[in-house]
């Protein structure tokens, strides 16, 4: 390995512009080759064509554990795109199963139904940030919170036990800022936790996703096992925690930084649904992307991939294509339809969409609500940027009112 | 007129459709997978339909 390839993740500018390496890759080399943190090189696709068609197609599938697979992170474990993981990660049909057992929880009805209970959250939230006084940091005192409240109510977890969720959630999402053994310890804790749970869960069931989730296992004869299970809350608490609390942030972020935006929001506020697609589809720092592996030579891009290759698509890359999106580079809060990718696409496509959509929908309704008169405390180049993590967010938003 | 149709086994349940049009599409209970409540809905909703179709994640939706 003596040649020199670019490191990816690329750095930013600044928290919310783009790599320039984006634009240019999707022009010149749609299929490249980079090397990820752990020093193993892998493919980056940055088209929107491409990315669809990888996250569509099963053959490229997430068994990272594989011999010759890249490793994403500089630990060993690889975290939440791990060999752990992937053995917990049902694939096919056993993926369909799963999916659909799942599915019925997160149908956009149900989240509807949540709304006024998010709603609920966020008001109170807000209010004790105001009670505190501006300047504040809507990251840690908004983003943050929301989200970790809203998934330890679907997961049954208790109130007090936020705060460690929160923790373990930031640790097993490490490329880079933690140690191994800080990570391995996080895991093993959570993983105790969350076993212990589903026992709990199982011992005496409640009006929550867990219950219902063994409820149905048992009477189907362990349609889902206890690894599937504990791997399933992982998996929720993970992906329903940092990417939502992280979105509230750098959308708020967005919004600000052209002040013209948010203006216009206050003045429509029934644009907050669009808004919302075109925060999702703008964020240039969105983190790492997602990894897939292919056992069989696959064609993207007019490039013949050989067996054994691991390709990283980066989601947000994808979602400046102009030649999918017109005026890609713009953030227009009318765009629609809008049909990004951060959410994924294809059969593993996020399948909390409609959580993720009705909490940052309701994050932004109650802050324009609440505080129209909403600003940046910081220019917008010198927001501080998450760094390490294999969610991209902002480390602080100070904003005052 | 537009003729509406979904592919239940592509579905992947997203909700993207039911948030969009609920009047046109639900979401099964069991599965959280796509029915379709409107084949033809009407001309009003036809924009509304167009955009669910483009932004299904699983190409699950077709107008005609």
């Amino acid at each position: 390995m003596d040649i020199d390839l670019p490191e990816y993740p690329f750095p930013q500018p600044t928290a919310l512009e783009p790599p320039p390496e984006w634009a240019e890759l999707r022009s010149g080399c749609p299929v490249a080759e980079v090397r990820l943190a752990s020093g193993d090189p892998a493919l980056l696709l940055t088209r929107y064509s491409d990315v669809r068609q990888v996250l569509s197609d099963p053959r490229f599938n997430r068994l990272l554990n594989a011999e010759d697979a890249a490793r994403i992170t500089a630990n060993e474990s690889g975290g939440v795109f791990g060999a752990e993981q992937a053995e917990k990660t049902p694939t096919g049909e056993a993926h369909q199963r799963w999916r659909r057992l799942v599915g019925r929880y997160f149908t956009a009805k149900r989240m509807a139904a949540m709304q006024p209970r998010i709603q609920a959250m966020a008001e109170r939230l807000l209010d004790e940030m105001v009670a505190g006084g501006a300047p504040a940091d809507l990251v840690s005192s908004y983003g943050f919170p929301l989200p970790v409240w809203v998934i330890c109510d679907l997961l049954g977890v208790p109130d007090s036990d936020r705060a460690k969720f929160a923790y373990w959630s930031d640790h097993m999402l490490s490329l880079t800022r933690y140690q191994q053994d800080e990570i391995n310890a996080a895991e093993q804790e959570f993983g105790r936790y969350i076993w212990a749970h589903v026992d709990a869960k199982r011992a005496d069931p409640g009006d929550d996703l867990i219950s219902e989730l063994i409820a149905v296992a048992d009477a189907e004869d362990g349609q889902l096992s206890q690894m599937e299970l504990v791997g399933t809350a992982q998996g929720l608490l993970i992906a329903g925690h940092e990417t939502t609390a992280n979105m509230i942030g750098k959308m708020t972020a967005m919004l600000l930084a052209d002040r013209s935006r948010w203006e216009q929001l206050v003045a429509e506020p029934a644009l907050v649904r669009t808004a919302v697609e075109e925060a999702l589809r703008f964020d240039a720092n969105p983190g790492f992307g997602l990894p897939r592996y292919i056992t069989e030579e696959i064609e993207v891009g007019g490039t013949k991939l050989p067996p054994g290759t691991t390709v990283i698509t980066s989601m947000a890359a994808a979602n400046r294509d102009e030649t999918a999106f017109e005026s890609a580079g713009d953030m227009d809060l009318r765009r629609a339809p809008n049909p990004h990718l951060s959410f994924g696409a294809g059969p593993h496509s996020c399948i909390g969409q409609a959580l993720a959509r009705t909490e940052l929908q309701t994050a932004l309704t109650v802050l324009l609500d609440r505080l129209p008169g909403l600003a940046l405390d910081v220019s917008p180049e010198e927001l501080p940027r998450r760094e390490g993590l294999i969610i991209g967010g902002l480390e602080r938003l100070m904003v005052r009112w | 007129m537009i003729r509406v149709s979904v592919d239940r086994e592509r579905c992947c349940g997203a909700g993207q459709c039911v948030l969009l049009a609920p009047d046109v599409f639900d979401q099964g209970e069991e599965d959280g997978i796509v029915v379709l409540l409107e084949p033809e809905p009407a001309e009003p909703l036809h924009g509304i339909v167009r955009e669910a179709e483009a932004v299904c994640p699983t190409g699950a939706i077709t107008t005609s």
